[in-house]
């Protein structure tokens, strides 16, 4: 058991250090001569998807005049199974999108104007170089952040590694997933990783808090909910709104927006005081189950009925029900869990309940994934930065295990408190304006930069307020590092070029490479291009670039035979205790709760609604919402209303409204309405991504509202820092605001 | 969601309905020719037997364009003529066209001294006057039966589509077909300097409009004692967006004050007999462009 | 042979990946569609249920569009699906009057455009790229006269409907409830 953790601790370590870069070379392809594939299907090279973060892998194709003409899943791929979901499958908008950024741009008014000009990457690079060499001097090489959410960040990452800064970060941890890590950490000595280890496909219930799976197109996720629906899987959705997911389910609760605890508590009640938990494996795994009994005494489904509005024969009827299922349970995790502040403690109570049904380590529970190692191309060591971004944080978020962005956001502002102030920004891949809530204070933060550079395929609202704007070629036309994530079986996947990039666009690997010479850190990029990195990186785990370039995914057996655990194992898990602590003893040291605790959160004032916020499945946040394919199926977000508010309102189907938050702040465009039975009185929801105001973005400019605008106040996670974000209210208004910016 | 079939039809715009009424028209003015010469009402009815038929070409000639203009392929619309396709109505058409053209140009090519006295016929084009001449009556019979089909036609164009319950009634056939007599009679009415004529074609056409509020009613009664999807059809017209425009203008003032006017004419009130012709003829035309656009939007709900 | 598609409604998620994986197949322009998704919600809150299914052209056994096309463009292909021959479309309209579910569009070329259940795919052995690219697998596509046909076997174990079996059209487009 110990030698599995040991190999995942070490593999995920070398998850985050790969080294990939390299000259680009024309792209080989494989002519298709597979009876199974169409005649006019000739030619397909492989790929894994960069449309979100779930990357699977799949083949492009194209057609007779060489151009792209689709992209469909790889069969031997486990996140897809050989199917795509709609953002992959439109993933070809990104390369046809003509609104693309088509050569390198250098400010030329203030910032946020939106003024540049045309430069050569030569010019780029020095600017940046220079830049960068000033600031190193003046406050240190720390001073420099990256802040990525694309698959191009691995090579800026290098990049900044080895100029001595380590300050990367990606707003996937403090604006999403960051909260469960660190409560499943300190149960389970694990997190969940990506793709979660939740084994929905051999579930028997399925239980969903706020996570509306299938309008979050997580595809293996979605697909297995599927199998499951198919073997008869009993779902129970926790949503103030009816998602898709509880249009599925046996047990919808339609919850009071932030009573979620109070929720989670009181299913902890019924299961230990009606006996319902899995003994054996509470006795037998894990720590404080006695304090855990003491502390939910009181919190009967009666208790929380006053609170969620969630009627107790319901509450206890959901329990049994998850119950009966065990240890084929699964109390998912979510993704996105930064909502109320207390988010690392209401991921413990669910992972708590996990433990009570002894689902972790069981089949349709949780399973151990697995991924192997890929070494890097060896480099000298990276110099020791002298300070972090934690150092701006003194005796704050000692549990985090990855840096964040809306630390690194915040450590930008100059404050006498804050030690560790940034001066350089490096973006890849991630529109901050739309991710970090509190739009002012990201814009704060820019303006007190030195150095603002941006890598995106896009114009996005963020590059807008760059110094200089690096355009990316897209996924479709470039090389990246091998994708190795952990699954039920480890797996690689190759992404390479299918065609030539496009307009004056280039590789990140290439740019940071180029950088890198400037800087006088090549010593560090040592290959000559990418392919005779990836094919000795390849080698080393016994395939080869060739191998890979004819079939995109390789799958490797498991080195233990340990996707569940035993019956009877002796398990030790990597906490203080070396059980799964229903107490823990981690957060009390850190001085948190050791036992989630209820507390309440404010309620929106009279004639204000909660702000609720979610995906579509054909989009994902910002990044595809100018895209000809995924636009072509939605364009704009709309505001779901129920019927009784409408009616008090006076609203009417598709009429344009601007939202107004409980701080008077404005959304920058109108919305339009979409009155539907589907959403709580208490409420309205938006799909975020929505809203954009470069107006580069022919197809997105102003069409729908920003979330990000009215996310003006956030409630942040004493424990870890995530930012929350659904404690905002807001209300109609029939015109613009004077101080609305939108242009 | 795509342009002109979602949110709901609108694959045809003003030129089918043009198409429509003027193909009506020509229907009732070469209904009304033939059934003259054929009654030998030639001399009591000459307006209608020699001047009006020309009108009736170029009422063809304009539907021609305009539904050639509704085509989307229109380079292609010759394929139109390389298959007969009995249960296609708008093929039934086109050969119905292909009928009634040559017929009223021949009519109107034989009565072409009433308008031009001095036009002569030369060369071959004179036999052909003279062999036709000659087979009139035939003529005559060939287009008393083709203008029949051809206003009846025009009706089963959209009553044969199953898919817009607003247009999926048989009386749109008789409907459209004595609507286009009624037009045919209000161009006598309009053409014709002969008092006694104007008054056969008014009673004709106060006949034929009591004709048409009857089929109207009959309509709405079998709308209203049909499937929910047709009684929303009617609802359209009952209370619906059409209501004002239907009930005003094509039955009040394309139906009823016409009549009326009609009506007031025979006895003597010095009423310009043109007027309430040209309201029948405005209503003709409403009648085919709110039954086109209303069918679009009524449909099956699931 | 007779070709049929069923939509199991309880797994559809409403993603519309097979619209977009049906654009991107057969080069549908952007800005149409030849397969779309719907939801239908009954009840007030708390008290809903939602069906969600991807519609198309039903390839109707008795279909209104191959009738009332005057050119024989519109026409009876293999196991029954309904196609259209661009070169001999006149872009009359009459079919997609003519059709109760609205599954046909003006082609930006000309010509009518439509669901062909991706016959070129079809005769390869492959599903249509819907069906094949669907991650909830909620699409069924098969030859009804094999009994032994995937879609045989779910109409056979499932409860079904059509849409407006009233209309006479009998579609060969199922779903599953």
């Amino acid at each position: 058991m110990t030698s599995r953790r040991q190999f995942i601790k070490i593999s995920s370590a070398g998850l985050g250090s790969l080294l990939v870069g390299g000259g680009l070379r024309a792209a080989s392809q494989i002519l298709v001569p597979d009876p199974d594939q169409l005649s006019i299907d000739l030619i397909r090279t492989p790929t894994y998807c960069e449309v979100c973060f779930w990357k699977c892998a799949g083949w492009v194709y194209k057609n007779k005049d060489g151009k792209i003409w689709k992209i469909i899943g790889n069969e031997e791929d486990q996140h897809s199974n050989g199917r795509f979901c709609p953002r992959g499958t439109g993933g070809i908008g990104m390369y046809y999108d003509e609104d693309r950024l088509k050569t390198p741009l250098i400010r030329t008014e203030e910032r946020g104007k939106q003024s540049f000009r045309e430069a050569s990457w030569e010019e780029a690079f020095e600017y940046i170089a220079g830049k960068m060499e000033t600031i190193a001097k003046v406050h240190g090489p720390e001073c420099i952040a990256l802040l990525t959410h694309g698959s191009g960040g691995k090579y800026f990452g290098q990049l900044l590694k080895a100029f001595g800064s380590n300050n990367i970060a990606a707003p996937s941890y403090s604006q999403c997933r960051g909260p469960r890590e660190v409560a499943f950490f300190s149960t389970f000595g694990e997190g969940v990783m990506s793709p979660e280890r939740t084994d929905i496909r051999d579930t028997k219930c399925l239980v969903l808090i706020g996570s509306h799976l299938g309008e979050n197109m997580h595809n293996g996720q979605v697909q297995e909910m599927s199998d499951a629906i198919d073997k008869g899987t009993s779902i129970i959705t926790v949503d103030p709104r009816f998602s898709v997911a509880a249009g599925k389910s046996k047990y919808w609760l339609p919850i009071k927006p932030a009573t979620d605890m109070a929720l989670l508590l009181a299913w902890i009640h019924v299961l230990i005081y009606e006996e319902k938990y899995d003994k054996d494996y509470v006795e037998k795994y894990t720590f404080g189950f006695e304090q855990l009994k003491e502390h939910v005494r009181d919190m009967t489904p009666e208790w929380a009925y006053g609170i969620t509005t969630l009627e107790p024969g319901l509450i206890r009827k959901s329990a049994i029900e998850m119950a009966n299922a065990a240890p084929a349970v699964i109390i998912h995790p979510g993704r996105h869990v930064t909502w109320y502040g207390d988010d690392t403690q209401r991921e413990r109570a669910i992972a708590i309940l996990n433990a009570l049904l002894g689902s972790w380590g069981r089949r349709g529970g949780f399973y151990n994934p697995e991924s192997i190692a890929v070494p890097d191309w060896p480099h000298p060591e990276y110099p020791k930065p002298n300070r972090t971004w934690k150092d701006a944080f003194p005796g704050q978020y000692d549990l985090v295990s990855s840096s964040l962005a809306s630390g690194i956001c915040d450590a930008t502002i100059p404050t006498i408190s804050k030690a560790c102030n940034f001066k350089g920004w490096i973006v890849n891949g991630t529109n901050l304006i739309h991710t970090f809530p509190d739009q002012q204070k990201t814009i704060e933060a820019i303006q007190n930069l030195e150095l603002m550079v941006v890598v995106d395929t896009m114009p996005m609202d963020i590059t807008g307020w760059a110094d200089v704007v690096l355009p990316e070629c897209t996924y479709l036309e470039r090389y990246d590092s091998i994708r190795n994530s952990p699954h039920r079986k480890p797996a690689i996947a190759l992404r390479m070029p299918a065609t030539e990039p496009m307009y004056n666009t280039k590789p990140a690997w290439w740019m940071a490479k180029e950088l890198a010479n400037k800087l006088g850190l090549e010593k560090y990029f040592s290959w000559n291009n990418i392919e005779e990195m990836l094919d000795w990186q390849l080698k080393q785990v016994g395939s080869s670039l060739e191998e890979m370039q004819r079939i995109g995914v390789k799958t490797f057996d498991r080195s233990w035979d340990d996707l569940y655990m035993a019956e009877d194992e002796e398990a030790e898990f990597l906490t203080n205790t070396g059980k799964i602590e229903l107490y823990s003893t981690e957060l009390a040291e850190a001085g948190f709760d050791p036992i989630p605790v209820y507390t309440a959160h404010e309620e929106p004032p009279q004639g204000y609604y909660r702000l609720i916020y979610g995906r579509a499945p054909m989009h994902t946040f910002s990044r595809t919402s100018n895209n000809p394919n995924l636009t072509d199926l939605m364009d704009e977000n709309k505001v779901w209303v129920n019927p009784r508010i409408a009616k008090l309102w006076g609203l009417e189907q598709d009429q344009q409204v601007y939202l107004e938050n409980q701080d008077g702040i404005q959304s920058k465009f109108p919305v339009k309405v979409r009155i539907t039975e589907r959403i709580r009185w208490d409420s309205v929801y938006i799909v975020h991504g929505f809203g954009n105001d470069n107006k580069k973005l022919t197809r997105a400019h102003g069409k729908g509202a920003s979330d990000a605008d009215l996310i003006t106040r956030v409630h942040i996670d004493p424990i870890m820092g995530g930012t929350g974000m659904r404690g905002n209210f807001v209300t109609f208004q029939f015109e613009p605001s004077e101080t609305t910016t939108g242009s | 969601m795509n342009p002109r079939v979602d949110p709901h039809l609108e694959i045809w715009h003003w030129e089918i309905p043009l198409y429509l009424f003027l193909g009506g028209l020509a229907a009732g003015i070469l209904f009304f020719a033939a059934l003259s010469f054929l009654l030998n009402r030639e001399e009591k009815a000459s307006t209608a037997v020699r001047i009006t038929p020309h009108f009736a070409v170029v009422a063809i000639l304009i539907g021609l364009l305009a539904l050639l203009l509704d085509l989307n392929h229109k380079a292609y619309f010759w394929q139109l003529y390389t298959t007969i396709r009995l249960q296609s109505p708008m093929s039934w058409g086109a050969w119905t066209l292909m009928l009634v053209t040559p017929l009223a140009i021949i009519w109107s090519a034989l009565h072409i001294n009433t308008i031009f006295p001095s036009w002569e016929w030369k060369g071959p084009l004179k036999q052909l006057e003279a062999f036709f001449s000659q087979n009139k009556k035939w003529i005559a019979w060939a287009m008393l039966l083709s203008s029949v089909i051809l206003g009846v036609y025009t009706g089963i164009l959209f009553s044969a589509f199953n898919a817009r319950p607003l247009w999926n009634t048989s009386i749109l056939g008789p409907l459209f077909l004595v609507s286009g007599l009624s037009t045919g009679a209000a161009m006598n009415i309009i053409l014709s300097r002969d008092h006694a004529e104007r008054s056969l074609f008014a009673k004709i056409d106060i006949g034929l409009i009591g004709i048409e509020l009857f089929l109207i009613v009959h309509m709405f009664m079998g709308f209203l004692a049909s499937t929910q999807v047709q009684i929303d059809a009617a609802r359209l017209f009952l209370g619906g967006p059409y209501t004002a425009v239907f009930w005003v203008l094509v039955v009040g003032m394309g139906l009823i004050f016409p009549a009326i006017l009609e009506i007031l004419e025979l006895k003597k009130f010095k009423i310009p007999a043109a007027i309430p012709a040209i309201l029948v003829l405005i209503g003709g035309l409403m009648l085919r462009f709110i039954i086109a656009y209303a069918g679009q939007e009524s449909r099956w709900l699931y | 042979m007779r070709y049929a598609m069923a939509i199991d409604t309880k797994k559809c998620v409403g993603c519309s990946d097979c619209v977009v994986a049906c654009q991107t197949e057969n080069n549908v322009p952007i800005g149409h569609c030849r397969d779309w998704v719907v939801e239908v919600l009954d009840g007030t809150y708390p008290q809903l249920e939602m069906e969600l299914r991807s519609e198309r052209c039903c390839h109707c056994e008795n279909a209104p569009c191959v009738r009332c096309c005057p050119t024989g463009a519109s026409h009876k292909s293999d196991g029954g699906t309904v196609l259209v021959k661009p070169h001999k479309c006149i872009g009359c309209g009459a079919c997609i009057a003519s059709c109760p579910y609205d599954a046909r569009y003006p082609h930006p070329d000309g010509h009518v455009d439509k669901c062909t259940f991706c016959l070129h795919r079809v005769k390869e052995g492959l599903q249509p790229a819907c069906v094949a690219t669907c991650p909830t697998k909620c699409m069924y596509f098969g030859d009804l006269d094999n009994p032994r046909s995937d879609i045989s076997r779910i109409l056979k174990n499932r409860k079904w409907k059509t849409l407006i079996p009233e209309a006479g059209t009998n579609p060969q487009l199922y779903f599953l409830i």
